[in-house]
């Protein structure tokens, strides 16, 4: 039940914040994301003491053999912690700001989350591909309302982009689906199928190419920078933070389950496809001079390695995975908070206008700090563990993958302390002399990033705890 | 068999209106509750029927299907009465005559749900077509109405011609009228019943606007009145839609049924691509939806070529989703001052309700979860991939969805993204509200499609 309360409350609070009038949505849009971080919180103590009471499942449209059933494992529970903290992070930061319609933002940015949490707990496939496309209306009304100078082109770009791909993967759930012996789109139908293996290799890339256009991987993510650039800065958390996720869970809760055997045929190419997108990205954000555009070319090369390292799959490099599913979740979330704040006071997004901001905010340029060292994963921070898992997975794999993947931290650390010298070191100008540092609810939101960056990076033993189901399950089906 | 009386004494009935009435909007009152008489008469059918079918001297097969079938084409007619029924009057005079055509009509169309003799398909087509060169042709001011009248009319006739042989060469070859007799796909091809067949499915892509017969949809649509396009578009090209599967399910299937699935193949990719590119290039919104129309038609086709029980469901369904969302877009359309694209600009601003509508109507089309338009598109899909070997088709399909959302997406840019200051017409409550139901019908069915599938 407590599933299913996970997509109610945001899509009713949703529903009723187009209604509401002056601060009502804000608040509700805060009350309603607490509410849900208090019921995953709930979820989690319960799936420690019995992980089946989360499951729910009812009929929704017998005819077809489609159920609304809705589950959360170690993954599920991970990314609906991921998305419910990260829901209260945003409304905190823009807790000060104030949108144009602002009903209509709240309520579009709760029904993307009602959206999300659907993805992340359907246990049947067509309610899958219901929210897998439902997530993606309301960011795409956000994008084109409240987006930047040439949002109408380039968020319509995305939304062709990932719904072409969505209907591919429609064709391929249905064609399983009259492989199916009971006519079911259920997920124990659907893992049992059992196809042959030249079929599966024929439907593998429906379903990748859906899944890789939403990471979005090389080269197939091209409508994505220009999509983060120009979004408003809560919305690219989103999309940033948690929605890219929504391909690498695709990817592990259903390409690799059902079609084991297409999964193995392609596995070179798709990691091959992945550290393309890797090293790509990583020099592309090297010469990167433009903010957001720096960390959306960086955010390719971060799901690039996690792709990478679902195709490896053993053990080590799918714990791994889900570790960094939180982790880079969280700090790219800090960092976007960061872009929020400096566009917020200074309007420029260009890295050759900013310096010397340190002297003016030292206690944003510390958590700027911070947030960089865990981006590029260094050891005592959240990003080390995940990152470890990966490459040693990796390795076990291919030595010869990962050496070329590693180059990918290399050319991080350069562009992400590229980027930390030019903000905060330097001369300051005169722009950036009327820097002030951070108000309260801004404090807030990158303390408890910070937090959890320093508390997982020391003891991550509880992660790795939550998702080891997970990592069992999904390597005894291949 | 009640459908069919029904509708006929409702046209008749409207006729003499005319006479006796004098105020417009009883007419309209009058019509709606025929119309209403008329859909509760077909559904008490269904208690005789009792799941079995009732056959009237071997012309006339009323099944649970047709019955289902004309259910829907009335209420998305009764749907269309209350929407747009007022726009009748700014047609013309003789507003009681417009609507005993739309009578006329769905006789012909409940005649089309359940032929079961060629002649009697023959009538049903004729009885559908004559009254819409009436209606195209019914803006006696506009010469593009009589332009798309004349048009129609032409082709119309011609196409009615090549129907007419197509049964002849059957008949031929046959003996027989009576579907159930026919049993051309037994045993050998007779190449007299083959062209029969070819000649058939050409007249009837005619009447359904399938590429390659497509050119006088756009011309006929535009210059017709809008509010008569609105009906054409949707539920009369559902009811040829009826026609066509009922007949080749019904009639041709067995070893001739691999010889036409090729070529209605061939005649839906052509759909789909030319419906699908053609309207990304329209700059008035009523020409796309008349290239919408072909596009959703080649989908439509999906169903015809596919044997399956999916497809019958998926042409009930489509039919319903399609007719909806349609007419409840052409009912905003017919309020705007100004049909192109720039015309919608900022209407979020002005009318933030019917906006949303037509953002949800748009949506159906596109076929987007959460509406109607996407369990009828999964219909349609998945009964094409059980078919095996037309997943070449699927994939066409697919990649034109994916196009249509280009055109059906330019709307909604408009109204929302862009800021304007739109000509549209006073819209009262009663019309609002009646929107919102549109809307609500169209994500009912987009949540629980077995509300209307059950039936069937």
């Amino acid at each position: 039940m407590l599933t299913v309360l996970l997509i109610l409350i945001p899509l009713v609070t949703g529903l009723i914040a187009f209604g509401l009038k002056g601060s009502g949505p804000k608040t509700l849009g805060l009350i309603s994301s607490l509410a849900s971080l208090a019921v995953t919180i709930a979820a989690l103590f319960q799936f420690r003491s019995a992980p089946e009471s989360l499951s729910h499942s009812c009929n929704w449209i017998p005819q077809l053999g489609a159920g609304f059933s809705v589950g959360l494992d170690g993954m599920g529970m991970m990314l609906s912690l991921l998305t419910s903290i990260s829901f209260v992070l945003i409304f905190i930061v823009i807790n000060k700001r104030e949108y144009d319609r602002a009903n209509s933002f709240y309520a579009l940015m709760l029904l993307s989350q009602a959206g999300l949490m659907g993805v992340f707990a359907a246990y049947d496939a067509m309610l899958f591909y219901f929210f897998w496309e439902l997530a993606l209306i309301p960011v795409y009304f956000l994008c084109s309302l409240w987006g930047g100078e040439k949002r109408i082109p380039v968020t319509f770009k995305f939304f062709v982009y990932t719904f072409a791909g969505s209907l591919l993967m429609l064709i391929g759930i249905i064609y399983i689906y009259l492989q199916t012996p009971d006519h079911s789109f259920s997920y124990a139908s659907f893992t049992t199928a059992a196809l042959p293996k030249e079929t599966q290799s024929c439907l593998f890339w429906l379903f990748f190419v859906a899944f890789a256009i939403k990471m979005p991987i090389f080269p197939f993510h091209t409508w994505q920078p220009d999509t983060y650039e120009q979004s408003p800065t809560p919305v690219t958390m989103v999309l940033s933070g948690i929605m890219v996720k929504m391909g690498l869970f695709g990817v592990i809760r259903w390409l690799l389950p059902v079609l084991p055997q297409g999964a193995y045929v392609w596995s070179d190419v798709a990691i091959v496809l992945s550290i393309i997108g890797i090293v790509y990205a990583s020099c592309i954000a090297i010469v990167q001079s433009d903010f957001k555009r720096l960390i959306a070319y960086s955010s390719i090369a971060h799901i690039g390695l996690m792709s990478a390292a679902i195709f490896a799959n053993n053990e080590q490099s799918l714990q791994g995975v889900l570790v960094q599913f939180f982790n880079h979740g969280i700090n790219i979330i800090g960092l976007w908070i960061i872009v929020e704040i400096i566009q917020d006071r200074l309007k420029v997004k260009s890295l050759n206008e900013l310096g010397g901001i340190a002297a003016y905010a030292p206690r944003m340029a510390t958590f700027l700090v911070i947030i960089s060292f865990a981006n590029i994963a260094l050891p005592l921070t959240n990003g080390f563990i995940g990152e470890f898992l990966m490459f040693s997975g990796l390795y076990q794999y291919n030595p010869w993958f990962m050496a070329v993947a590693g180059l990918g931290v290399i050319l991080g650390a350069v562009y992400t302390l590229n980027m930390v010298q030019k903000v905060i070191f330097g001369q300051p100008n005169q722009l950036t002399e009327t820097t002030t540092d951070l108000r309260g609810n801004e404090l807030l939101a990158l303390g408890v990033i910070v937090a959890i960056i320093l508390v997982l990076g020391v003891y991550p033993k509880p992660m790795l705890e939550l998702v080891q189901s997970t990592t069992e399950l999904v390597n005894k089906v291949y | 068999m009640n459908a069919l009386i029904s509708t006929a004494l409702s046209g008749v009935l409207m006729m003499f209106a005319g006479l006796f009435v004098k105020n417009k909007q009883s007419i309209k009152f009058v019509a709606i509750v025929a119309l209403l008489i008329c859909f509760a008469a077909n559904l008490a059918e269904l208690c005789t029927l009792q799941g079995g079918s009732r056959t009237l001297y071997g012309m006339i097969t009323v099944t649970n299907f047709s019955v289902l079938f004309n259910a829907v084409a009335f209420g998305a007619t009764l749907l269309y009465f209350m929407l747009s029924g007022s726009a009748f009057e700014k047609v013309g005079e003789h507003v009681s005559d417009y609507f005993a055509l739309v009578f006329f009509i769905l006789s012909g169309i409940s005649l089309a749900s359940s032929f079961s003799s060629l002649l009697m398909l023959f009538l049903a087509i004729e009885i559908i077509s004559i009254p819409q060169y009436i209606l195209a042709g019914s803006d006696k001011k506009s010469p593009k109405s009589s332009e798309a009248s004349l048009k129609y009319f032409l082709m119309g006739s011609f196409s009615t011609g090549i129907l007419l042989m197509g049964i002849t060469l059957i008949y031929g070859a046959t003996g027989s009228f009576l579907i159930s007799e026919l049993g051309i796909g037994d045993g050998a091809i007779s190449p007299l019943a083959l062209c029969g067949v070819i000649l058939i499915a050409f007249a009837l892509s005619f009447k359904v606007s399938a590429a390659p017969f497509h050119f006088w949809t756009p011309d006929v649509y535009d210059g017709s009145p809008s509010v008569f396009t609105s009906f054409m578009a949707t539920v009369v090209k559902a009811g040829s839609f009826i026609a066509f599967i009922r007949l080749f399910h019904g009639a041709f299937t067995g070893t001739i049924s691999k010889d036409w699935q090729l070529l209605l193949a061939l005649v839906t990719a052509a759909t789909l691509i030319i419906g699908n590119f053609t309207a990304v290039f329209q700059q008035s919104v009523k020409r796309m939806l008349a290239y919408s129309s072909i596009a959703q038609a080649g989908f439509m086709l999906l169903s015809v070529i596919a044997f399956s029980d999916f497809a019958v469901k998926g042409i009930i369904l489509y039919a319903a989703a399609y007719s909806i969302a349609t007419i409840g877009i052409f009912a905003v359309l017919i309020k705007m001052k100004d049909y192109t694209f720039d015309g919608f600009n900022g209407l979020a601003k002005k009318e933030p309700l019917v906006a949303a509508v037509t953002t949800i109507c748009l949506l159906s089309l596109a076929g987007i979860p959460l509406t109607a338009g996407f369990f009828a598109k999964y219909y349609v899909l998945t009964a094409a991939v059980q078919e095996g070997n037309l997943f070449w088709l699927v994939i066409i399909a697919v990649i034109c969805a994916a196009i249509s959302v280009y055109y059906y997406f330019r709307v909604i840019m408009a109204m929302y993204f862009k800021s304007g200051e739109p000509g549209v017409e006073e819209m009262n409550g009663r019309f609002k509200f009646l929107l919102v139901v549109t809307a609500a019908i169209v994500i009912l069915l987009g949540v629980f499609p077995g509300l209307l599938l059950q039936f069937a």
